[in-house]
């Protein structure tokens, strides 16, 4: 068993260099499949991450809008009759806005804005500082996006520009609290109470809390498993709602899906094109070494040699390929600033390498078979 | 002496577009251990498929051939490629070592093929190539060798593992005279010294003084045996013309 791996380190030490260029270029085709997975993460949270990580069970909006928040309006009557619902634990209304962040040297960012009802579902928990308060009509929390862009931390002030009517508003809030990431459409968001979202969002402001319209309400159950039940339930006792999951609901935000989609697709190519790279290289080698493998055979080596020797020669080559090429992702990644979305978590990382590693052995596939084929009287100039 | 190698009326038959070719047609030898067998014959005359058939890379369509008393015709393919490997030592025209070996390595090859890989298989490699006069070269690899190095090579790989037979085809084909004596003279020392039965297929009939019968094919058929040295000598020296392959 040692004969065919004899072979393969032999014949790598002496071709190294013609063996590094491609595993180099292996390498490429991992820091391409690895960073458009990245990219698929990165501008997948971007678009799901707050619900993604809501503290509820169900999300239920306004019925017959298709899932689209813009278009869902629910109003605390809703709210009340939900709570009416057995097996319904907590709930609360969630709204959302978009408004513009005034930096220092007049810099902008665009952030989202979501209403909450403090200590309720939808209020996301701090990593630093505390929560919102019940009352409180001039505090923030902001999430870890926010504050990587914007540099803010707790007790700062940050002001906030809302067109509301045809007037460009201002509004000073204090930042009590930073959360870990909560995206919303592409966005670092601001969190703030819902009668603070109410004053500032851009359009004209509720008159009274009783009339308050939010777009979801975020449901927790008393029992989590019995989600689908419990969904059916709501939307038959509770006139003109629907309720879903989280992930319909993320999967259900604008452009997630096309764009999940497009990415996927382009990872599936970016493999596709491996394979066929690393084919053709294999092959064209394996039809270069036609009278070694011939000889070999001729004077008896068994095809189980050379078919493990080339197999193995595949693998090791794909692994030095895919390590460099992880390894440069990983460096290339510190240089990337905050706000480009791009995300490596491990479950992608792994699925990815475990890909690539595939695509070394499949792709390599023709040439073995060709190896195997060779007749050994190629080696006195025969065909048979 | 015993026979290493038995061959009787050994045929073999292509089918072509043009009809059935007959490219070994009822040949018959023996060579016996410690012999050396030039086979000669023009481009055509079978011999390379002749030395194919008793190199166990090519089943005859009639007669049979038994190399150290085993019947070639009843192995399987799996069994012929390991009696290849463990009775038979092959030198080729062209393509001889393995580029990416040294010419020890090379050498060794064949006794990790045979599970032989140990220390005296290690120094038995030292010693043969050093007999070869090739003692300095053992870490160069065939590119870095002349072509007679590389055949030398090519010898003491055939041989380390103490064959039964030992074929080689066209041996010289690239060599200039001074090498290709030398080459040739070294095998058939080796072949008489360790007891071996060797066949050699060439073009030229220079080198065959060194052997101790020659055999010649015309058309698929042995056509003359010569077993006297004044005759192989007479015949070696006549500076024939052979087309070559």
């Amino acid at each position: 068993m040692t004969t065919p791996f004899y072979l393969t380190l032999k014949e790598i030490w002496r071709n190294r260099g013609r063996f590094f260029l491609f595993s180099l270029v292996i390498a490429l085709i991992t820091v391409l499949v690895l960073f458009i997975a990245a990219l698929a993460d990165g501008l997948g949270n971007g678009n799901k991450e707050y619900i993604e990580k809501l503290n509820g069970d169900l999300i239920v909006y306004k019925a017959n809008v298709d899932l689209s928040i813009g278009a869902s309006r629910l109003d605390r009557s809703q709210l009340r009759a939900i709570f009416r619902v057995p097996g319904v634990k907590d709930a609360g209304q969630v709204s959302f806005s978009s408004v513009v962040l005034v930096l220092s040297n007049d810099k902008k960012l665009n952030v989202a804005l979501i209403g909450v009802e403090p200590g309720k579902p939808g209020e996301p928990p701090v990593v630093s500082g505390r929560g919102i308060g019940e009352k409180s009509s001039s505090e923030a929390i902001i999430d870890r996006n926010t504050e990587l862009r914007t540099g803010f931390k707790v007790g700062d002030q940050l002001r906030i520009k809302s067109i509301q009517g045809t007037k460009e508003e201002f509004y000073d809030l204090k930042i009590i609290g930073v959360s870990d990431g909560r995206q919303y459409s592409l966005q670092p968001s601001v969190i703030v109470s819902h009668q603070t979202f109410d004053r500032i969002k851009p359009g004209t402001p509720t008159v009274n809390e009783a009339d308050l319209i939010s777009n979801l309400i975020i449901v927790q159950l008393d029992e989590p498993k019995q989600w689908q039940t419990m969904a059916a339930t709501l939307a038959s006792q509770v006139e003109g709602i629907q309720a879903v999951d989280l992930q319909t609901a993320y999967e259900n935000t604008p452009g997630y899906s096309a764009q999940q989609s497009t990415l996927n697709t382009q990872r599936f190519f970016s493999l596709l094109i491996g394979v066929l790279v690393i084919g053709g290289f294999f092959q064209i080698q394996t039809l270069q070494k036609v009278p070694q493998i011939g000889m070999l055979k001729a004077i008896g080596a068994p095809n189980w040699i050379i078919a493990v020797a080339a197999v193995l020669q595949i693998v090791l080559v794909t692994i030095l390929g895919v390590g460099i090429g992880a390894a440069v992702t990983v460096l290339l990644s510190f240089t990337f600033p905050a706000t480009i979305p791009i995300v490596f978590s491990p479950m992608a990382i792994v699925l990815g390498i475990a890909s690539l590693m595939l695509i070394g052995p499949i792709g390599g596939m023709v040439s073995v078979r060709y190896a195997l084929r060779v007749e050994p009287l190629t080696a006195l100039g025969l065909t048979g | 002496m015993t026979n290493a190698l038995e061959a009787k009326t050994v045929t073999k038959i292509y089918k072509s577009d043009i009809g059935t070719i007959k490219a070994v047609d009822e040949v018959s030898l023996n060579v016996a251990s410690g012999e050396f067998v030039a086979l000669v014959g023009p481009s055509g005359s079978g011999k390379t498929t002749m030395l194919a058939i008793l190199a166990a890379l090519l089943r005859p369509n009639e007669g049979s051939v038994m190399i150290d008393g085993a019947e070639l015709g009843k192995m399987s393919e799996q069994a012929r490629a390991r009696f290849r490997r463990e009775k038979i030592g092959f030198t080729f025209q062209a393509n001889n070592l393995v580029p990416y070996l040294t010419a020890l390595e090379n050498v060794e090859l064949m006794l990790r093929l045979n599970g032989k890989y140990d220390r005296a298989g290690r120094e038995r490699a030292r010693e043969l190539l050093a007999r070869l006069g090739l003692g300095e070269r053992l870490k160069n690899l065939p590119r870095q060798l002349s072509g007679g190095q590389q055949q030398r090579v090519a010898i003491a790989r055939a041989l380390i593992h103490a064959p039964a037979l030992v074929l080689v085809d066209e041996p010289t084909a690239s060599l200039d005279t001074e090498r290709a004596h030398q080459v040739v003279k070294t095998f058939a020392n080796l072949i008489h010294e360790q007891e071996r039965a060797g066949i050699m297929v060439t073009h030229d009939l220079r080198m065959t003084q060194y052997a101790d019968r020659i055999i010649q094919m015309r058309d698929g058929k042995l056509r003359r045996v010569i077993n006297d040295p004044a005759e192989i000598r007479a015949f070696a020296t006549t500076g024939e013309a052979v087309t070559a392959n």
